[in-house]
């Protein structure tokens, strides 16, 4: 029977199937391997298990350090102009005609004698180039709002002959679906752009180089052959040949630049070379939302040590190879909308890095390229990009915490994330897709499902399912709440019933998104980087949890009184006295956010995935808080309509007013085990005029993150930063270039969000002052 | 009860009442079930070690020229808590507050106003095994007895002036209970960090500084001396509350002379931040 085949095939071990063949052993020369100790790596694609045997953990300080080296500094000098351009105009220049692949375009150089790490997404530094795949419309939309004119080339090939992932979408929609959208209570899906949120295992690239990663595909394949043909074993065995061809054009588009990635790399600027070109094909084929580099320090580390250990690289120039890759991290751009970028805003990609960690052992993972990474913020100065993530454990080296506060304090462009929360989940090779999203690197993907608007939904259960802003019935046509006070147990079950809906609407149509986006969008490359077997998770968020747990605890613990239209939409709310507001270590209140988390998350995971995905939730909004609360009415917690939402899990603006260990202990309470595509958390601090000297401060900021992570807190996006340095940066763009600020998962290089966002930001709480 | 320092003034002092508080039977509360809370803050780390929670209790005798919490002179500005609500809003810090080696610092206000509401919630806190810190001007440092002091592990010691006129013209009131109380909490070795604001103009004066330092430099009890520099951030408080602020022209201390006043502590033998 064909189910029992496939049921064997899951349950066999990877290894057993490769240890048969040994592809790996077959696949050439293993000189680039020499002085590595060996391990089960040798015979399996397995990166986590070379990083086991040969990782050397660093637990000094940062004093080793050195500066950027002159050739650093030239590349960097040509890209200043770009830079400062761009935030001026915007969008530079635009390749309209050539849709882009690995191949498409000619290799591309800044500085082709100082650059040591070489590879552009198209011809020349911040060309954009179009990826129509995903959609025509977002395509020319960009191009429009660029002010470029669309190829009519490229538009007949992609109204005539091909179909996009967009237009699969809009195919499978339901009206209730389309209404929905709409009226913005489901919202950013990743319908007519790239979904992202994959992490391919670059560093497979530099371990093995593409022979060997195509002699394991081809052996996965052979079982694939032998299996009966259902839906799911021809998908499969297409897309294995989508990724084999893949891997091809990823060793032609290297040639291009004179690099052999057939062989494994044999040195450390090669390691990062190899590993860059896997994420440069990446970003060449997919405009994901989220395109996350993974884990790569520690493993370029090894390299690096090799190297060091033989003498033929020292610490000047193992610091100009991470500088350099991270150069090129930070001028990663895509072709977006106006719509697009109001969701997200600073023209993000994700390129996130995860440093630090602690081994399923109780090793750190910590080693001297985890902090080079982080010095790249000193000699580079702060950016956005690449999103270097902390993943902090109580057990990491104190001399590395340290040197992250430093930073942080510094620069206000490193976020830190709960390692001793997530290995349990994921294990210690996991990297952080986008923002807050862990998946196991190689073995794991996610469907990125964007978010609801919950505050939203409360509204709708209130109003009968009808749309407070358009008046568009929705929602299922259900009771609308009566009377002139809100009676908590009665609107709860009117909420929990519009919930139900909700949760259901939305599975339907992530569940039509993703089966689109494999077929018209898949991500070849990042999956030919993956195992064949991996596990995916379908990633729902919600957006608004504060506004909603405020709600439910003013109708709860005061009154509210509905103010009802002539045609009976309540649109407004007067609410009699205080209540307990969410973000201030109180119980009342922070058990009823929590409640919401698990309670939408139970209702999520009772409607089936596509490709049987596991259902995972996040609270995280990035800049999107600004457009969820503009296209949403009053609220009962005293909120007006149009009013910004609160980012991810923060407390609203203003409402914790007891200081930030109190907001940072009611963020702590949300349940990681029913949100565990992650939950938001940013904080600003002032940097204090106090009495205590530099040391003691990071002392202390090092005990606040070992506490707010050992009380379950996952996230914080850490900001030091005065509200005067951004109230002078609006009106002053040109005077801070490189201002960066953590905003909800993510940094944005400040002077590039709209004014609205500026706002926001500024109207956010700043403890301390 | 005549040569008590507080005798001469218009109210019952043995409540402490604050000047122009208004008479409530409320107030009277000789067990300390309830007080007036004005606010609390979570995450300090500037009022006492570690990471601190911090209650601002209401009512004050003191009317110094600087206040930044005039909006703390009343109990009537302050919250009718019962100790029971404080104390499981305290315990609800109290594991992280331990990890992070800090613990509860009682401010105001003069917390010395209500001594049985705050000697029982230091209590409280010990025995939550949280470090204890007392924010006063020590003004009524008379009223906590040994008894009150056992709980509290620290005292934060405001020392306004040295000089006896100029320690009335910032503060409204006689500077012997202060200097009293310093030195009851030297002899009996209990910590102190005092702290002297720094006014330009009012408080900055050589002489005044020295008067200070060598009294404090001799305790060995004295862990810190801290020079706050005047600022303006309460300004607003006096502007909205309709009250007539002296200092609206004083700008903060320039860094010489932040600079000269540690100086001073120092030369004198004292550790000062």
């Amino acid at each position: 029977m064909p189910g029992e085949a496939i049921a064997t095939h899951k349950s066999a071990d990877s290894q057993d199937r490769k240890a048969e063949h040994n592809p790996l052993e077959a696949a050439g020369a293993m000189n680039e391997w020499a002085g590595f100790s060996p391990g089960r790596w040798r015979q399996t694609i397995d990166v986590r298990d070379f990083i086991q045997q040969n990782v050397t953990l660093y637990d000094g300080d940062e004093g080793f350090l050195v500066g950027p080296s002159e050739r650093t500094k030239a590349v960097w000098e040509k890209l200043q102009p770009f830079f400062k351009e761009e935030i001026r105009k915007g969008v530079l220049d635009v390749d309209v005609k050539t849709p882009s692949s690995m191949t498409a375009h000619k290799p591309g150089y800044i500085d082709r004698d100082n650059e040591l790490i070489v590879g552009l997404q198209t011809d020349a530094p911040f060309r954009r180039a179009i990826m129509p795949y995903g959609g025509l419309r977002m395509v020319e939309s960009g191009l429009k709002a660029a002010g470029f004119d669309p190829d009519p080339v490229v538009h007949d090939i992609f109204t005539k002959y091909r179909k996009t992932h967009n237009e699969g979408v809009f195919d499978a929609y339901t009206p209730e679906i389309m209404a929905c959208r709409r009226n913005s209570i489901i919202t950013g899906l990743p319908d007519a752009y790239g979904r992202g949120r994959i992490i391919g295992d670059y560093r497979r690239v530099a371990l093995y180089g593409t022979d060997k990663l195509l002699a394991a595909k081809r052996a996965e394949r052979a079982l694939l052959d032998a299996k009966w043909p259902t839906d799911d074993v021809i998908r499969e065995r297409e897309e294995l040949a989508e990724q084999v061809r893949a891997l091809t054009d990823l060793a032609t588009m290297a040639k291009g630049y004179g690099c052999d990635i057939n062989r494994p790399a044999a040195d450390a600027r090669e390691a990062v070379q190899w590993t860059y070109f896997g994420y440069l094909g990446a970003i060449k084929e997919a405009n994901g939302a989220a395109m996350s580099i993974g884990r790569v320090s520690s493993f370029l580390d090894i390299y690096i040590e090799r190297d060091l250990n033989s003498g033929t690289l020292d610490e000047s120039g193992a610091q100009e190879l991470i500088d350099q890759f991270v150069q090129k991290l930070r001028i990663v751009r895509f072709l977006r909308t106006p719509d697009y970028d109001a969701l997200f805003s600073g023209d993000p990609y994700w390129a996130t890095e995860c440093v630090g960690g602690v081994d399923l052992t109780g090793r750190p993972l910590v080693t001297r390229t985890s902090f080079r990474m982080l010095h790249t913020l000193t000699n580079l100065g702060p950016a956005p990009e690449p999103n270097i993530t902390v993943l902090w454990s109580k057990q990491l080296p104190d001399g590395f915490k340290r040197y992250c506060i430093k930073v942080s304090a510094e620069t206000s462009s490193i976020q830190y994330e709960n390692d001793d929360l997530m290995r349990p989940y994921w294990g210690d090779d996991y990297g952080i897709a986008c923002c807050v999203s862990a998946m196991r690197i190689g073995s794991q993907m996610q469907f990125f499902g964007a978010r609801v608007n919950l505050a939203k939904c409360l509204l709708y259960a209130i109003n009968g399912g009808r749309d407070e802003v358009s008046g568009d019935q929705v929602g299922p046509s259900t009771p609308p709440v009566t009377g002139d006070i809100l009676v908590y147990d009665d609107v709860m079950a009117k909420f929990d019933t519009m919930m139900e809906w909700l949760a259901q609407t939305y599975v339907h149509a992530m569940n039509c998104i993703h089966y689109m986006h494999d077929k018209y969008y898949y991500e070849r490359l990042e999956m030919a980087l993956h195992d064949q077997q991996i596990l995916r998770t379908m990633a729902f968020g919600i957006a608004g949890l504060s506004v909603v747990a405020d709600s439910l605890s003013a109708i709860k613990h005061t009154k509210v009184k509905p103010i009802r239209r002539d045609d009976g939409m309540v649109v407004s709310y007067e609410i009699a006295g205080d209540y307990p507001q969410y973000g201030n270590n109180d119980d009342r209140v922070d058990s009823i956010a929590a409640d919401l988390v698990s309670a939408f998350m139970k209702k999520i995971r009772k409607h089936p995935t596509y490709r049987n995905a596991v259902h995972t939730q996040s609270v995280l909004t990035i800049t999107s808080n600004v457009v969820y609360g503009r296209s949403t009415g009053d609220t009962p917690d005293g909120r007006k309509a149009g009013e910004p939402f609160a980012p991810g899990a923060n407390p609203m603006h203003g409402r914790d007013n007891h200081g930030w260990l109190a907001s940072c202990l009611s963020v702590a309470k949300l349940p990681y085990a029913d949100a565990q595509d992650g939950i938001s958390y940013t904080v600003s601090v002032t940097p204090s005029f106090n009495r205590q000297d530099q040391g003691e401060k990071i002392t202390q900021a090092v005990k606040v993150l070992d506490t707010y992570c050992g009380q379950g807190g996952f996230h914080m996006n850490l900001n030091v930063l005065n509200r005067d340095t951004l109230i002078d940066a609006m009106e002053h763009p040109d005077k801070y270039p490189q201002l960066t600020i953590r905003v909800s998962g993510y940094a944005v290089n400040f002077v590039r969000l709209t004014r609205e966002q500026q706002m926001d930001v500024i109207s956010r709480t700043f403890h301390g002052e | 009860m005549a040569d008590e320092p507080w005798a001469h003034n218009r109210y019952d002092l043995q409540q402490a009442r604050s000047p122009d508080a208004p008479e409530t039977a409320e107030f009277n509360d000789p067990r300390g079930d309830f007080g007036w809370i004005h606010s609390y803050e979570t995450g300090s780390t500037l009022d006492g070690p570690g990471i601190r929670v911090v209650v601002f209790t209401s009512g004050c005798l003191l009317r110094c020229l600087y206040c930044h919490n005039p909006d703390t002179w009343h109990l009537k500005d302050g919250t009718r808590v019962s100790l029971e609500r404080a104390k499981t809003a305290l315990q609800a810090y109290a594991v992280p507050l331990r990890a992070m080696d800090g613990g509860l610092t009682i401010s105001g206000g003069e917390p010395l106003v209500q001594l049985h509401f705050t000697k029982r919630l230091f209590a409280a806190a010990k025995e939550m095994g949280l470090h204890t810190a007392l924010d006063t001007s020590g003004f009524l440092g008379a009223r906590a007895d040994d008894e009150y002091l056992r709980h509290v592990d620290l005292v934060l010691l405001d020392i306004k002036s040295w000089d006896p006129e100029t320690y009335r013209r910032t503060v409204g009131q006689d500077i012997r209970p202060t200097i009293q109380f310093a030195e009851r909490l030297a002899a009996i070795g209990k910590p102190v960090w005092v702290r002297f604001v720094l006014v330009p103009g009012l408080t900055d004066d050589p002489a005044n500084v020295e008067g200070i330092a060598r009294f404090v430099a001799p305790m060995r009890n004295v862990e810190w001396v801290e020079v706050l520099p005047f600022h303006q951030m309460g300004t607003f408080k006096w502007k909205a509350m309709g009250l007539n602020y002296e200092l609206s022209d004083t700008s903060p201390p320039s860094p010489d002379l932040v600079a000269r006043v540690i100086g001073q502590f120092r030369e004198a033998g004292c550790r000062t931040r």
